[in-house]
């Protein structure tokens, strides 16, 4: 099942995918569709009476690792995000003036459906309630080396597109088995697999459950594969990843009181 | 809106940030290394940290140390809360607790983010003029020992500087937290505890912030 979290006809509700349109579960609209054009995405995650904790991979990939001029972590290098930086699908990231280094990162998000503390790598994807596509943007003229990556990096409004989609854990039999891309304008750009995770994700979720407990609703944003480049304003860009979605997002300028699509 | 400040207790209803070297006092001491590997500059943006939400441990609770951690640094700190507007409409104690760590290179997750490892005070004090915690002390006591008083007249970024500098780039939503900062001792380190000890977070107008420290059970 693919869940999705949209606004639609003045009210938010959750959707799942039904040929080729969203399918409504709201109660007073149970079994209406609507185009996917017709509604505005939101990240696909349900709200929680506390706040979510997001946390992201830093060099998670082999090939990123080395692009960046690094050797491979010998433990995840890992950062927490707030849930404010989160968007949705085919929503607007400011490019902020002035930059000169901005960058998509396509990452495979797990979501926690369980709480999860000191479990063992061979039970972790158990804990898991699905999976979803992150764009953990960066700009890399903001990086400072205190508690790198910073959060003015990392942690900027309409920084984080997530979605659309929300699949179940019970259709990814095996998350180290999926291809990602992302193309800018069309045009490919980035291409990984998940198998060239450092920390795949069962070592992940040992990791941090061997310290904090996580939650249901909690996600992790699993690092990005080599292959970044500059976005400027009116690009369009989509991250995918094989069988989880594909997430658009469009670049426009830090333009204060003006249309946000005017960026072209 | 006063719903994110007002369970009782409080508990946070948004994002915990916490800021580092913030205090004049660790940020001269560290003056002379910031220009080395691998900083290799002073931090020219706020240093910011997130205390996420499994770290909340209300006053009067227990905070557990892990297994083989023996010592902990615990700190008092004054935390922002954000309500409507992007405007602070109060400010809460914290007793942010860490595992001693000697780098500020690497996001500190695994030193920060423990099970527990966050002291919350049980009320925000509403705060209409935010130059007025600069007249603020904190009060850190071990097992009624005074071990550190933390005047907010001494940050590097006083509250309001701090949370327009942090507004910036990211937009402190109603509920979100931001710590000023937490100063160090003399010497550069923090007050440490260790399983046995309580300790006492106290500031003039607010109520008492106390936990307790225990072992974790086998």
């Amino acid at each position: 099942m693919k869940r999705a979290r949209i606004a639609w006809a003045g009210a938010v509700h959750d959707a799942v995918e039904s040929d080729g349109q969203l399918e409504l579960l709201t109660p007073a609209f149970q079994g209406r569709r609507v185009g996917f054009d017709e509604v505005v995405w939101l990240p696909p995650l349900a709200p929680l009476d506390r706040p979510r904790t997001v946390l992201a991979l830093g060099l998670n990939y082999a090939d990123h690792a080395k692009e960046l001029a690094f050797k491979a972590p010998e433990e995840p290098l890992a950062f927490v995000k707030g849930e404010a930086s989160l968007i949705g699908h085919q929503a607007f990231t400011v490019r902020p003036d002035g930059v000169n280094f901005m960058h998509y990162e396509c990452e495979l998000a797990v979501v926690i459906g369980k709480p999860a503390k000191r479990v063992k790598k061979a039970d972790a994807l158990r804990y898991v309630a699905g999976y979803t596509v992150a764009n953990d943007y960066a700009i890399r003229d903001y990086l400072e080396n205190w508690y790198r990556p910073n959060l003015k990096v990392k942690n900027r409004d309409t920084c984080t597109p997530l979605g659309p989609w929300l699949v179940d854990a019970a259709d990814v039999p095996d998350p180290q088995a999926l291809a990602l891309r992302t193309t800018v304008n069309g045009q490919l750009t980035q291409q990984g697999h998940t198998k060239d995770m450092i920390f795949d994700v069962a070592t992940l979720i040992e990791y941090f459950s061997g310290f904090m407990t996580l939650m249901p609703g909690d996600l992790i944003l699993t690092g990005t594969p080599d292959g970044v480049v500059d976005c400027q304003p009116g690009d369009v860009v989509v991250t995918e990843i094989d069988g989880i979605g594909a997430l658009a997002n469009s670049i426009t300028a830090e333009q204060r009181g003006s249309d946000p699509d005017s960026g072209q | 809106m006063n719903l994110h400040m007002n369970p009782n207790p409080y508990r946070p209803g948004g994002t915990v940030y916490g800021s580092l070297l913030n205090f004049r006092r660790e940020h001269a001491l560290w003056a002379p290394r910031m220009h080395e590997a691998p900083y290799k500059a002073p931090p020219a943006a706020p240093v910011l940290y997130i205390k996420t939400a499994n770290t909340f441990t209300p006053s009067g609770r227990a905070i557990t140390l892990p297994n083989g951690v023996s010592e902990v640094e615990v700190a008092a700190s004054l935390g922002l809360v954000a309500g409507e507007g992007g405007r602070v409409a109060g400010a809460v104690l914290f007793n942010d607790v860490s595992i001693p760590h000697q780098s500020y290179y690497r996001p500190p997750v695994k030193f920060r983010c423990v099970d527990g490892f966050l002291g919350v005070g049980d009320a925000v004090q509403p705060v209409t003029d935010l130059g007025e915690l600069a007249a603020v002390v904190l009060e850190l006591r071990v097992d009624g020992v005074m071990r550190q008083r933390t005047a907010l007249a001494d940050l590097v970024r006083d509250a309001a500087t701090l949370w327009s500098d942090v507004n910036a780039f990211q937009s402190m939503r109603p509920g979100d937290v931001l710590m000023v900062g937490t100063d160090c001792l003399d010497d550069g380190s923090r007050p440490r505890v260790k399983a046995g000890d309580s300790v006492e977070i106290t500031a003039t107008g607010f109520a008492p912030l106390i936990n307790h420290f225990i072992e974790e059970q086998a």
